[in-house]
């Protein structure tokens, strides 16, 4: 690891303005990413500022009936907390199904949405990667490409948002409420929050240097049956290369997002609208335009056999 | 690059305040090991993926190797050397010798720590993946603990005979 000094901040608003004009410092939460980059130096933060001790670790109701999630709040606690349990079943299950027992006690709300690509080329430091060296190339264009993206990457970067946690929000419409050094909030719907690469693949979220997210909020649950399917290489602790987050209604209509196959969660409307004429339908329309390689082509129709899987199961 | 000032932080170590100076850099894991020369907890992939590092802070398992001392000021650590003593062995490391849960004995540390974890995990309610019933209680099942332990990772593959040293511990 590259040296740092480090800090512990009091409040959300001493945390942004510390970040302020140090583009190479960070927020430090779980550290369960962060730190594991910085031993590899694919991040060399100069500073860290120490986000655990704001006070964003509740969940509490909004006046609209929904839920807001501070920060903080462990992905454990996220998974097991009662209201989510019973009115957004498919947070629970995409959070368990992700990482470990010990890493979901560290890694957080706001530190889970942000963690960055597993591609093997990312990770290995003597490849070419335009997320990590901007201008370098990408390795994986013509590389070993079987984890990687089928669909929104580009001829710069076919990297995939490996959250499952994230495709749960995303099918749940949650929106994503931050702080920055001037004090002023914004509340970003989580459709808008992560970028795709196109030419700046480095570039991954809205956020500003210094923004710092104080809560994840869900609106007024939906209901219907709630479903969150992750195939694997193995049967727990392994990335997806597909997941799917449905919202299932009675009558047919639904929500579906899908993890694994972008590089950020995948929803799309047609493919909503689709769901009442069957998993066919909707995978097409989900994966419309897409361009995997010969490694990840699997993905398609993996992608709709998952949804055919996850249907039956809402409808079961 | 900022040259590395040493930081004092207090850890509360199996019990005992234990006063430190560290470079900010020091994860949680090298503390204990190299600083205080706790060796029990291992160093096996250093990136969270093996789990020999877990340890219980303030009574919650983590990969201590992916977790700055610094960060950990005044937290109530619990190490294996915590939980029992050759003398006056934990029930789960009496288990674990009984059903010969290891082979070579490295990820050993972190599966009993992180065994005593998912006990009181499953009676605290916290679901896990295969939780057939999110509203139901937690029961104790083999599936259930194969689960919950799959962050401890045995390259000697004493996977049954750890699960039965947990099922005498639990009692089921
Ligand atoms: C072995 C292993 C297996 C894993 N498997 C899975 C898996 O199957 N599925 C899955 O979804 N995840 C998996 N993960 C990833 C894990 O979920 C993330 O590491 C974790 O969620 C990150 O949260 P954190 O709080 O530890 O983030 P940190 O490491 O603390 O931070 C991550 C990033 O977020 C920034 N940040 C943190 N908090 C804030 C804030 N409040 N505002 C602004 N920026 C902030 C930090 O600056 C940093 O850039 C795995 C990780 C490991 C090590
Ligand atoms: S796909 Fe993206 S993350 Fe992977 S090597 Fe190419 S540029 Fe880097």
């Amino acid at each position: 690891m590259r040296a740092f000094t480090y800090e512990r901040a009091a409040t959300p608003q001493d945390a942004a303005a510390a970040l302020a004009g140090h583009p190479q410092a960070r927020f430090i939460a779980g550290g369960t990413n962060l730190l594991d980059l910085m031993k590899l130096q694919i991040e060399a933060p100069t500073h860290l500022v120490d986000v655990n001790h704001l006070g964003l670790d509740r969940i509490e109701p909004t006046p609209e009936g929904g839920l807001r999630i501070g920060a903080l709040v462990r992905n454990t606690d996220l998974a097991a907390d009662a209201r989510v349990r019973r009115d957004y079943a498919v947070l629970s299950r995409a959070l368990l199904a992700g990482a470990s027992g010990q890493l979901r006690n560290k890694a957080t709300t706001a530190g889970n949405l942000l963690q960055r690509t597993r591609c093997p080329y990312f990770y290995d430091t003597d490849q070419p990667c335009n997320k990590r060296q901007p201008g370098s190339g990408c390795g994986a264009l013509q590389g070993y490409s079987r984890q990687l993206a089928v669909i929104g990457g580009s001829e710069s970067c076919i990297a995939t948002h490996p959250s499952d946690m994230a495709v749960a929000m995303r099918a749940l419409d949650a929106v994503v409420e931050t702080i920055r050094a001037d004090g002023s909030a914004r509340a970003i719907p989580i459709a808008d929050f992560h970028l795709l690469p196109g030419d700046t693949p480095h570039l991954e979220t809205v956020l500003e240097q210094g923004e710092l997210i104080t809560a994840v909020t869900l609106p007024p649950p939906v209901g219907g049956r709630q479903v969150y399917r992750k195939v694997r290489d193995r049967a727990s602790y392994a990335f997806a290369l597909i997941s799917v987050a449905a919202v299932l209604q009675p009558d047919g209509t639904g929500r579906v997002a899908l993890g694994g196959v972008a590089p950020k969660p995948w929803r799309v409307a047609a493919a909503d609208a689709a769901l009442p004429q069957g998993a066919q339908a909707v995978a097409s329309a989900l994966l419309q335009g897409a361009a995997p390689r010969p490694d990840n082509a699997f993905k398609l129709l993996l992608a709709e056999r998952t949804l055919a899987a996850v249907l039956a199961e809402g409808r079961a | 690059m900022p040259d590395p000032v040493p930081l004092d932080l207090c850890l509360q170590v199996n019990g005992a305040p234990r006063q430190l100076s560290l470079d900010p850099r020091t994860t949680l894991l090298d503390a204990l090991r190299d600083h205080l020369h706790l060796t029990g907890s291992k160093k096996g992939c250093d990136h969270g993926q093996c789990g020999a590092c877990t340890v219980l802070v303030n009574g919650r398992r983590i990969n201590a190797c992916l977790s700055l001392a610094v960060m950990h000021d005044g937290d109530a650590i619990t190490t294996i050397e915590g939980l029992g003593t050759p003398d006056a062995l934990h029930p789960m490391q009496a288990a674990f010798i009984r059903h010969d849960g290891y082979q070579c004995g490295y990820c050993t540390p972190g599966q009993i720590c992180s065994s005593v974890a998912v006990l009181e995990e499953i009676a605290a309610g916290i679901p896990s993946h295969v939780t057939g019933d999110l509203t139901a209680e937690a029961t104790f099942t083999a599936e259930e603990v194969r689960e919950r332990m799959s962050g401890n990772i045995c390259r000697c593959g004493a996977y049954s005979n750890i699960l039965d040293a947990i099922t005498e511990v639990a009692g089921a």
